[in-house]
């Protein structure tokens, strides 16, 4: 989990896994059906069928590796033809597909399906088209994030959400994900920044939705499609929108010794009318953990650390500083210091680009949370997290994208040490529903996926559920796309047993209760 | 009225047409069904400031709500068009239409945060929000947007507002179209406080907005005429509204939604145009047909937004695949078809 893009090297022998999944789905074929195999074979260019179960290893999880399942084969077409044809063969014969970008993911979205075939788009990787005056660019759906803005940079452009493994992750999982970044609170998120998408559907048609204009007649599918997790077709083309680069960028850091503060001071922030490009926090246990292998030089002794960027021209950039700075200050900041330059800037950064890595290195694994809350509640949040460290015997350290109230509290834990994966889980459930409770939600930008499908049981209720059951029918009638995730049944809910009352009424009433 | 109410409107199944100001009767296929009345349900629920966040109830008139932000130094910066000043919030999700802000800062569906529907069964169903990030269950409150009204009846609105910009100015320059499309989209292409831009009768005006500094250095990097700021300030809001002289009389007015940078469709009748060159009206009675295809060869489509002969559909047909899903999605939240029947389109 330390390190998405290397997650499977990094693995330990012996390494416990989670078995939540049952081991055949009743729903699918039992028998690895041979004459898909063939037809697959017959579609691919050699060698990009995978059904070698040494060869499939790397596929059986993503980023989030305690989650693991074999495929029952990994293809790997080359263009927008293949994948509809391969769509169209497991259609026909009944079986599951679940798509995959680079694999970074957080949640076990991408996660194999034991009786399906994983659907890699990596080979799709080419920029079609980049129309610096029109200022969009046309990609297929494996090009990496960061190889747009590389892409767009020599006309003064660049892909604006900018998740932390962008340098890995793919459009296609950002798209499936809405992936969004630290610099989101001006920028927005992928469904803020994608014009149109080329999708292909189970049963193999293809759909174009959202134009080159700004809006496209009908229903808003692109934004319907953007986040839904692979449940309803598979991109293989994107036009994103590119934007002017600010000529430059300064980063207030500013310590605080109290966390309540430090959300005090997003809030006058904010109130004060600026909307600073990011603004992030880090509590002491992130900042103790980066420190010695970043050297960014944070104040060891504050509570609490905020970055505090603006971007724009030189003299918008002094106007906004200066204009933060001062309610830092009367927010009771005990320390505030401002980049200099540009190598200082990078270096306030390194350390909260660094959280998840360093955290790597101070425990054997850690477990990443994605809950988001009002701003106002951070406090709360906090203080409550401190009191669960103690419940469940385990550390956990905070970043958090302060500005748009997405936390990322890491829980650090030992998977060899026999019960820390299990009081690990319980701890990120509770977070989770805390964050329900305090108005918010249960992952920000890294998706439901496989993980969080008993923590969508305490957001929504089960009519909700059934609207979204419906939604996935309207795309995927046999439900063959990433089949599991996202989404979770009316009866997992039910057999989650927690028969807690949701916005007043008792959930699941039609569901016999044993 | 009451949400009991509602819900027992809608479980007699017989079709409805959802009102409240009634300031988009004009828009979308005619209007059919019953009359269901909501202006009743209004106000504003929360409004956190700091969290840039207003929930409201859905026929809290947009003037109601914009009072209330600026009080706070915040506003709705799509900028929904009131037209006759009896819009309110839940039709302005509805129709998801956005005013001359768009282009810079994003559509109504890009600020919508949450929304609270009574379905087809009359079920109340909660979606999205309040927080800006939130990739839990599909995306069905920005769905609401555009759907004018067939997939629910809207309830509740939470969307994202912003704070109001430091400093504004706005630019004249002289300019015959295709120059002042080639500048429009120059300019959108450099880090320039641009937020808004209008071309009609050989004018272009572009609007400045954010930092003084930064407003201050944009005007003196583009030169151009300075209009003075109460009279700037009339013209984004008249042209927001279609209160604009161009909008006046009674020729059909066309929408065309195109790439910013699609030449000049040079059509007869007169031509508004926004949003750096994607939004372009077009006041006249050309062949529907052949106007659409005209638009899609540029790579958008044209609306008959208000006037003209609307029995044909005013919206673009949609590919056939894309209509099979919208015809699923329709009977996933309303079974029985009971919400707006045929404003979007004339077999939904």
């Amino acid at each position: 989990m330390a390190d998405p893009a290397g997650a499977h090297e990094d693995r330990k022998p012996g390494v416990k896994v989670r078995e939540h999944t049952p081991d055949r789905d009743p729903d699918f074929p039992e028998a690895a059906p041979e004459a898909l195999l063939a037809e697959l074979r017959a579609i691919l260019p050699p060698g990009s069928l995978i059904t070698d179960e040494e060869l499939l290893r790397p596929y059986e999880c993503d980023g989030l590796s305690a989650y693991r399942r074999l495929p029952l084969a990994v293809a790997l077409p080359e263009d927008e033809a293949q994948v509809v044809a391969i769509l169209r063969a497991c259609h026909r014969a009944g079986v599951p597909i679940v798509p995959r970008g680079a694999g970074t993911g957080l949640s076990a979205g991408s996660m194999p399906h034991p009786q399906g075939v994983l659907l890699s788009l990596a080979k799709l990787n080419r920029i079609l088209h980049l129309d610096p005056v029109a200022r969009v660019a046309v990609v297929q759906t494996g090009v990496r994030n960061l190889a747009i803005s590389e892409a767009a940079l020599p006309h003064g452009l660049y892909y604006a959400p900018d998740p932390s493994s962008q340098i890995a992750c793919t459009i296609g999982g950002n798209v499936a994900e809405n992936a969004g970044g630290v610099h989101c609170l001006k920028y927005g998120l992928t469904v803020h920044n994608v014009l149109r998408i080329r999708v292909v559907t189970i049963e193999g048609d293809i759909l174009e939705l959202g134009s080159h204009a700004l809006d496209a007649p009908g229903y808003d599918l692109l934004a319907l499609f953007i986040g839904s997790e692979g449940l309803l077709g598979v991109v293989t083309e994107v036009t994103v929108r590119l934007s002017p680069k600010p000529q430059t960028a300064q980063c207030i850091m500013a310590s605080f010794d109290d966390v309540r503060k430090a959300g005090e001071a997003v809030a006058a922030v904010i109130a004060a009318g600026s909307i600073p490009s990011g603004l992030e926090m880090m509590d002491q246990g992130v900042t103790a953990a980066v420190e010695p292998f970043v050297n960014a030089g944070y104040d060891l002794d504050a509570v609490a650390i905020l970055l505090c960027e603006s971007d724009g021209t030189p003299q918008e950039v002094a106007e906004e500083i200066a204009r933060m700075r001062a309610v830092l200050e009367r927010s009771g900041a005990t320390g505030i210091r401002v980049s200099r330059n540009e190598v200082e800037r990078i270096r306030f950064w390194a350390g909260r680009k660094a959280a998840f890595p360093s955290a790597g290195r101070i425990s054997p694994d850690y477990y990443c949370m994605d809950g988001t809350i009002p701003r106002k509640r951070l406090g709360d949040m906090l203080t409550a997290i401190r009191a669960m460290e103690k419940t469940y015997g385990l550390r956990c350290i905070n970043v958090f994208h302060a500005g748009d109230g997405n936390l990322h509290p890491l829980i650090l834990y030992d998977a060899n040490v026999p019960g820390q994966l299990e009081r690990t889980e319980a701890f990120g459930a509770e977070i989770l529903r805390l964050s329900v409770s305090l108005g918010g939600t249960i992952t920000g930008e890294h998706g439901v996926g496989f993980e969080k499908l008993n923590a969508m049981c305490e957001q929504f209720t089960s009519d909700e559920l059934k609207a979204f059951h419906g939604i996935k029918r309207a795309f995927d009638p046999q439900g063959l796309l990433n089949p599991i995730k996202a989404i979770p049944s009316l009866h997992r809910c039910a057999e989650m047993g927690r028969m807690h009352v949701h916005r007043g009424e008792l959930k699941f009433p039609e569901l016999e209760r044993l | 009225m009451s949400i009991e109410a509602f819900r027992e409107r809608i479980l007699k199944r017989t079709p409805l047409c959802i009102r409240s100001g009634g300031s988009k009767d004009f828009y979308g296929g005619s209007l059919a069904g019953e009359l269901l009345d909501v202006s009743a349900h209004r106000g504003i629920v929360t409004y956190e400031p700091t969290e840039l966040v207003v929930t409201a109830r859905a026929a809290t008139p947009l003037a109601e709500l914009g009072s209330a932000l600026a009080e706070r130094g915040q506003w709705l910066a799509f900028e929904p068009p009131s037209f006759q000043g009896a819009a309110t919030l839940g039709g302005a999700l509805a129709a998801g239409l956005s005013g001359p802000g768009r282009a810079s800062y994003g559509a109504m569906r890009d600020f919508v945060l949450g929304a609270k529907v009574l379905d087809g069964e009359g079920r109340v169903l909660t979606f999205g929000g309040q927080v800006m990030k939130n990739v839990a269950g599909f995306d069905v409150s920005r769905l609401m947007a555009g759907s004018l009204g067939t997939l629910g009846l809207i309830l509740e609105v939470s969307i994202k507002v912003l704070p109001l910009p430091v400093a504004q100015a706005t630019l004249r320059f002289q300019l015959p179209l295709d120059q002042a499309l080639e500048t429009m989209n120059h300019w959108a292409g450099r880090p320039l406080p641009i937020t808004a831009t209008a071309w009609e009768g050989q004018r272009l005006l572009v609007r400045l907005a954010g930092a003084e500094a930064a407003v201050r250095d944009a005007c003196g990097t583009l030169g151009g005429e300075r209009v003075p700021d109460g009279e700037a300030a009339d013209y984004w809001v008249a042209l927001r509204d279609q209160r604009h002289p161009f909008f006046a009389g009674d020729a059909p007015l066309w929408r065309l939604s195109l790439p910013s940078t699609a030449t000049p469709l040079d059509l007869p009748g007169d031509t508004l145009i926004e949003w750096g060159g994607a939004q372009r009206w077009l006041r006249g009675d050309p062949d529907p047909v052949a106007l659409r295809e005209r638009a899609r060869r540029a790579g958008g489509h044209a609306t008959l937004f208000r006037g003209g002969d609307r029995a044909t559909g005013v919206f673009t047909p949609l590919p056939a695949p894309l209509a099979v899903i919208h015809r699923r999605l329709k009977a996933v939240f309303d079974p029985h078809g009971v919400f707006n029947p045929g404003r979007l389109l004339p077999d939904l």
